[in-house]
């Protein structure tokens, strides 16, 4: 028997539950109940209820992503520092995060953030009044930022770390101020790490599930918490249809972002995540 | 010069400090609150253990952790044997071959959870597949089988091709040269992406959710809807010890493989 033969279990269970799933969410995203070609499912985001929350899921990725850079660059550049003592264990509690249960972590954060939960109750014993942080859309950005920070930090960090530092030297030498190093040359060079974050973040922010459910008890959805809503209307005949035509408009918008993202980053720089 | 340099070492001191804050201190107060004898979360009465004494006792969570060890037990044995083999047998194909199949791996780490929850979901209401265990099993070893092929893949590109040539000319059978030559010289590969599969396969929550039922539902299933009844400290116990085991795995990956270059 050749070698190759012992790749065949992994191929076909791979075809049968990573491949032919995905056909299904096509299938049913162009049929009706019945089985006839539509391209009515497509047209349920229309709908101004669906529409809001579609809106809101690109904003808040959008906020999410913007805050992520701007936290996460300082953090990666420091943590890439050449100088820096605890670097290497700083790294590993940075990105940890990033492998733990979100379930778990956002409901740490609900913790928190609740209106009888421990922010309040700090704020209450130093004398100020109480504030109304769940539910509202600061709670579920905070969510997002908390839960997908780590993604930013991961790409920046590979990329500064391999940078050559003789070509910062070079700068200095050259009588550059640390700003001008800062903007002239080590941002441009790390434009394959910015852009890998900036993927990583925004994908599944705009995806995402539970947490802006968690954090705003219910009241505000995400695109995530949307599909998991229309899948669940018992009563409504086509919620398998359409629920898989908002699936695939979501995976179609994520292959997008990983196809921009190999163009700016052919050589998959930014860390070997796809 | 010099007290700008220290400005800058001070600036970087607060600024990680902060982010770690943000990171660890939701993680750290419901630890806390774990072991806080108040259900109240803005009042701290005193130390106890109650909390993880009711979770050993309630039967819905033992249950649940059941489900969960099986499905993650079950679902890294079963991975672990197909992706090594897989791995095993890509490596001995042309690369054009071997691409293709490394790429069907890619997919379902790229896909958003939430989509391969609800593919797999449907296509197993399609079939007629009642979702439960198996189902879930199924999905978990669909997840965990690219973590494990990652792990061997590079252990097989650094091994002596000559070994496994060596052991068939001196007669081995290619099934004995298996488990005899490539095998152990891959075994560190292997142990990771088990270690790795176990581990996402505990993690899970959003594919467990959509591919598994309320009858045998995981731990995360359960904290998921006790969020909805109100505060319960005893998914603060059950949530700070898969914290604990989750954290514990994590380093243990570390150690073997960088986690940042996964």
């Amino acid at each position: 028997m050749k070698r190759s033969w012992y790749a065949t279990p992994y191929a076909l269970w791979m075809l049968l539950f990573a491949v032919v799933p995905l056909l299904f969410v096509c299938w049913y995203a162009f049929t009706t109940p019945e089985g006839h070609f539509t391209l009515a499912n497509f047209q349920e985001f229309a709908k101004p209820r669906y529409m809001g929350v579609i809106l809101r899921s690109l904003k808040l990725a959008l906020y999410c992503t913007a805050l992520c850079l701007v936290i996460g660059y300082p953090t990666a550049w420091f943590l890439s520092g050449r100088n820096f003592n605890h670097a290497q264990s700083l790294v590993v509690l940075i990105l940890l995060p990033m492998w733990m249960n979100l379930l778990l972590r956002t409901y740490a954060m609900m913790t928190l953030l609740d209106d009888n939960g421990v922010l309040n109750a700090a704020l209450q014993a130093i004398g100020l009044q109480p504030v109304k942080v769940i539910g509202t859309e600061g709670a579920v950005l905070m969510g997002l930022v908390y839960n997908y920070l780590p993604f930013m930090v991961l790409p920046i960090y590979t990329v500064l770390k391999k940078m050559d530092y003789s070509v910062i030297e070079a700068a200095e030498d050259l009588g550059c101020n640390p700003l001008r190093v800062m903007t002239r040359v080590v941002i441009p060079m790390s434009v394959p790490g910015i852009v890998s974050g900036v993927t990583m973040v925004f994908m599944p922010a705009v995806t995402s599930f539970a947490i802006s459910t968690l954090l705003s008890h219910g009241k505000l959805r995400l695109a995530g918490d949307l599909i998991d809503y229309i899948f669940n209307q018992s009563s409504n005949p086509t919620r398998w249809n359409i629920g898989s035509s908002f699936s695939l408009m979501m995976l179609v918008l994520i292959l997008i972002s990983i196809g921009f993202l190999r163009k700016v980053d052919p050589d998959s720089e930014g860390g070997g995540m796809w | 010069m010099v007290s700008n340099k220290k400005g800058t070492k001070v600036f970087r001191t607060v600024w990680m400090a902060l982010v770690l804050l943000f990171l660890y201190a939701p993680i750290l107060v419901m630890i806390a609150l774990s072991f806080n004898a108040s259900v109240s979360r803005s009042q701290w009465t005193g130390f106890t253990l109650s909390w993880y004494v009711q979770l050993f006792h309630d039967p819905n969570i033992l249950g649940a952790l059941k489900t969960t060890l099986e499905v993650a037990v079950i679902a890294t044995v079963v991975s672990t044997v197909i992706g090594t083999l897989g791995a095993i047998g890509m490596h001995s194909m042309n690369t054009g071959m071997a691409s293709v199949l490394i790429n069907v791996s890619y997919l379902p780490m790229t896909t958003p959870d939430i989509v391969t929850g609800v593919s797999l979901m449907l296509m197993f209401i399609f079939a007629h597949v009642p979702l439960g265990k198996g189902t879930m099993i199924m999905a978990h070893i669909a997840f965990d089988i690219p973590y494990v092929l990652f792990s061997v893949l590079p252990k097989l590109k650094q091994m002596n091709p000559n070994l496994y040539e060596a052991a068939l000319d001196l007669g081995c059978h290619p099934v004995k040269a298996l488990y005899k030559v490539i095998v152990p010289e891959i075994a560190p590969g292997i142990f990771t992406g088990a270690l790795l599969a176990f581990t996402m396969s505990l993690d899970d929550f959003v594919i467990s959710y959509f591919t598994s039922s309320d009858i045998y539902p995981n731990l995360s299933r359960i904290v998921y809807s006790s969020t909805k009844l109100g505060v319960k400290p005893t998914m603060y116990a059950l949530s700070t010890l898969m914290f604990v085991t989750i954290l514990l795995l994590l380093v243990l990956i570390n150690r073997r493989t960088k986690l940042e270059n996964l």
